[in-house]
């Protein structure tokens, strides 16, 4: 028994001086320029004109946030990236091309294929002068078209970007991944039947599966009305778990902050909101404009407030998923971040314990994170589809 | 002396306010997930065959309270770099 716990103590020491030799390294190549071949000093000035880098300071807040938001290219470690390709729509035509070309542009124009200008994560066209560089206002952006967005899209001085960015690569791979699990399980059933107990994988996602439907869809949505809402709960419950577990891997085939991106979340909140409207009950709806039992002015203000909530229910599904994430990411990276500013071993090996804590955390809050929305999504439909109670005391307690 | 005191006059106060809404955002939110946990653990004392709705209903109330307060984060967090 002794000799047990000393070997497993004995190995976490091992694998923490390992991690620690992780972050070590990192410090030794970042400062070490002898190492470095003449091609590769090269692609170094190169990037760090790109990044506009003046000193040599380490950046730790533009370190962050450059990682949790979104971007053309992986960037996997020192000079190692995966590109991605940029697809660009200018209303003649597609242009694609690979991300690489933004990072080394034109070295006299800076341009990339004679027309996109990059800088500081934001693509342009920009307006050319005589002598072929990029006009400038006075906040220093570039003049030209800019990219799309919903607020100014009739405007003739923009272009469409369909780029494969990070994020639109996380949600592809999740999708796989999604793919992937539930087909087999489901094959397993078809193979098997429904009578037979479940086996492996089959047997953890119905655990899960009836976790859902039973401590989630069945308590606020009823028996009955289960069957119909259950497939948009557990697809949202798997989309964001899974998406939330990606982005915890350090390395390319996560790291993409899927949710932890507004849109992402804006868009699950806006279908549940829409499910609220498509699905809402007479019931539901006088209890919002004409609350029953109460005195005309009292019901004018709870229409309003209530209202209001309609709308503030899938607004705070949404800030809440967004700055779990966001705020997961940016604590795990200040925390490996620590080790770059200060430049101590010591410092290292503590950082290095500190942010497997931090991942063991995020872990347990991507799951509670699904589960969350899961159910305030529940929740929701549930208010919206309840049938009219002819004990009305007792309906009031049931939904409240 | 003078020279301190033009940085801190010309310095912009949206990182001290940020600073300190962060830390009223904290105190807020450790308030409220420490009532409900203190509630939640005398509930589930005194009837331990509802551990399970007790923590399902508590985990429920934390995160609204946390959303109030990562919603108040976030806008520290873009006080911040005004």
């Amino acid at each position: 028994m002794d000799c047990k716990k000393l070997i497993s103590r004995l190995l976490t020491v091992v694998f923490l001086v390992f991690l620690s030799t992780f972050v070590t390294c990192a410090q030794h190549t970042e400062h070490n320029p002898d190492e470095i071949t003449t091609q590769e000093a090269e692609i170094d000035t190169l990037l760090k004109q790109d990044h506009d880098q003046k000193d040599k300071e380490f950046d730790l807040s533009a370190f962050i946030l450059h990682h949790v938001g979104d971007d053309y290219s992986f960037h996997v470690a020192g000079k190692t990236y995966v590109w991605l390709p940029v697809i660009i729509y200018d209303g003649n035509g597609f242009d694609v091309f690979s991300s690489k070309e933004l990072h080394f542009p034109d070295q006299t124009t800076h341009l990339t294929r004679g027309k996109y200008y990059y800088h500081h994560g934001k693509l342009t066209i920009p307006e050319l002068d005589e002598h072929g560089h990029v006009k400038m206002d006075e906040d220093g952006d570039p003049i030209g078209k800019t990219e799309a967005k919903l607020t100014n899209m009739a405007s003739p001085n923009v272009f469409f970007n369909f780029s494969i960015t990070k994020n639109v690569f996380g949600l592809f791979l999740s999708m796989l991944v999604m793919f992937l699990i539930f087909i087999s399980v489901a094959r397993a059933y078809k193979k098997r039947g429904t009578d037979v107990a479940p086996r492996g994988l089959q047997n953890a996602m119905e655990a899960l599966i009836v976790f859902v439907k039973v401590e989630i869809a069945e308590p606020f949505i009823g028996k009955e009305k289960t069957p119909k809402f259950l497939p948009y709960l557990l697809t949202v419950f798997f989309f964001i778990w899974i998406n939330n577990m990606l982005g915890l891997i350090p390395i390319f085939p996560g790291s993409a902050n899927v949710s932890g991106n507004i849109a992402f979340t804006f868009t699950l909140a806006f279908l549940s909101l829409c499910l609220v409207f498509i699905f809402g009950r007479k019931h539901f709806w006088s209890h919002i404009f004409w609350y029953p039992g109460v005195p005309v002015p009292v019901k004018l203000l709870l229409a309003v407030l209530e209202f209001l909530g309609v709308f503030t229910k899938p607004f705070s599904l949404m800030i809440r998923l967004f700055a779990n994430i966001t705020a997961g990411h940016i604590i795990i990276m200040s925390i490996i971040g620590i080790t770059f500013i200060t430049q101590n071993y010591i410092v290292g090996g503590v950082t290095s314990v500190f942010s497997v804590v931090m991942f063991v955390l995020e872990l347990l809050v991507a799951a509670i994170q699904a589960y969350i929305f899961t159910l305030l999504t529940a929740q929701m439909i549930g208010a919206a589809v309840e049938e009219p109670h002819h004990d009305h005391a007792k309906g009031e307690a049931a939904h409240h | 002396m003078s020279n301190l005191m033009g940085t801190l006059l010309e310095a912009s106060y949206g990182p001290l306010g940020a600073g300190i809404g962060a830390g009223l955002v904290a105190i807020g939110a450790g308030i409220g997930v420490g009532l409900i946990g203190a509630k939640a653990a005398e509930g589930i004392a005194r009837q331990p065959e509802a551990l399970n709705e007790i923590r399902g209903t508590a985990i429920i109330l934390a995160a609204f309270v946390e959303g109030v307060a990562l919603f108040a984060a976030v806008i520290c967090f873009l006080a911040m770099g005004k």
